[in-house]
């Protein structure tokens, strides 16, 4: 099992992830770092993540789309605040609109990757906060559409299957 | 396969009783047993009415159930709706426990992993 712990603080609206891996701390960063071996976990296996903009440096931007099953496409993007390879990586993520621009009032969670070596390989600990409980509320109900129409597709498949 | 049990003016009315630090106090308070609204209102430097207040707003999100005890009303957290709440995180915790997954494939992939 690779992910270790979950700790969910509703208080603090803070969520933090402990993952370890068989690997090294350098080849771990390269999997954010990279933006082709990005694309191919970042988004859900029916969304894959296409990144259009690579700015990943202090103060960059990292601009991202997920295209669904049925062709449609959700943007997003991570504004790079600190990184400091392979150890640590801190950025705020949120959605764009339909044509990929910023969005005003769309709220931003931040994120703080923490990269380190242990005796088996390489922990990874990510933790993300949440501005407000409104804005938790209004990321996750995004994030979790993707979620809804995957759940809905397999019903589709099945329904299909079926006859 | 995702379930929603809320509908979206239930999470609204969920999450902005729960943006407001005293009302988490009095769901927190509430969560070990009944408490009376004066008692409750003891607890914070504001008034019995002010505190009948939040705990209004709370019984509108279903976050407490109030029930009479003579000439007292009693608050309880229901913990039904905590969890629904909790069930908010459960799909990003879901997310994130898929991208791991994936990470851990791609690592084993990449020829110069360790075993």
């Amino acid at each position: 099992m690779t992910m270790i712990s979950v700790d969910k603080n509703l208080e603090n609206l803070t969520l933090a992830f402990t993952a370890e891996f068989s690997a090294t701390p350098e080849q771990v960063w390269q999997l954010w770092a990279d933006p082709r071996l990005f694309e191919k976990w970042w988004g859900p296996p029916e969304y894959p993540a296409t990144v259009v903009d690579h700015e990943f440096r202090p103060g960059g931007r990292v601009r991202y789309y997920m295209t669904g099953p049925e062709g449609e496409k959700y943007h997003g993007r991570s504004q790079i605040v600190a990184l400091d390879p392979p150890q640590s990586l801190e950025f705020t993520d949120g959605f764009l609109d339909d044509d990929g621009n910023e969005v005003d009032e769309m709220p931003s969670m931040a994120n703080r990757v923490e990269i380190a070596e242990i005796d088996r390989g390489t922990r990874m600990v990510i933790t993300t906060t949440f501005p407000s409980l409104e804005a938790m509320e209004q990321l996750i109900e995004m994030g979790a559409q993707e979620g809804m129409q995957l759940a809905l597709g397999q019903i589709d498949d099945l329904l299909a299957s079926m006859t | 396969m995702v379930v929603d049990t809320l509908t979206d003016e239930q999470v609204d009315l969920l999450f902005h009783a729960l943006a407001d630090a005293t009302r988490r106090d009095i769901v927190k308070r509430a969560m070990t047993g009944e408490h009376s609204v004066s008692g409750l209102a003891s607890g914070y430097a504001m008034s019995f009415a002010a505190v009948q207040k939040h705990v209004a707003v709370l019984e509108r999100a279903g976050l407490v159930t109030k029930s009479r005890r003579g000439r007292e009303r009693l608050v309880r957290t229901d913990i039904k709706t905590i969890n629904q709440a909790s069930e908010l995180l459960d799909r990003f915790e879901e997310l994130w426990r898929t991208r791991v997954n994936m990470m851990s494939e791609l690592l084993a992939q990449d020829p110069g992993a360790t075993p």
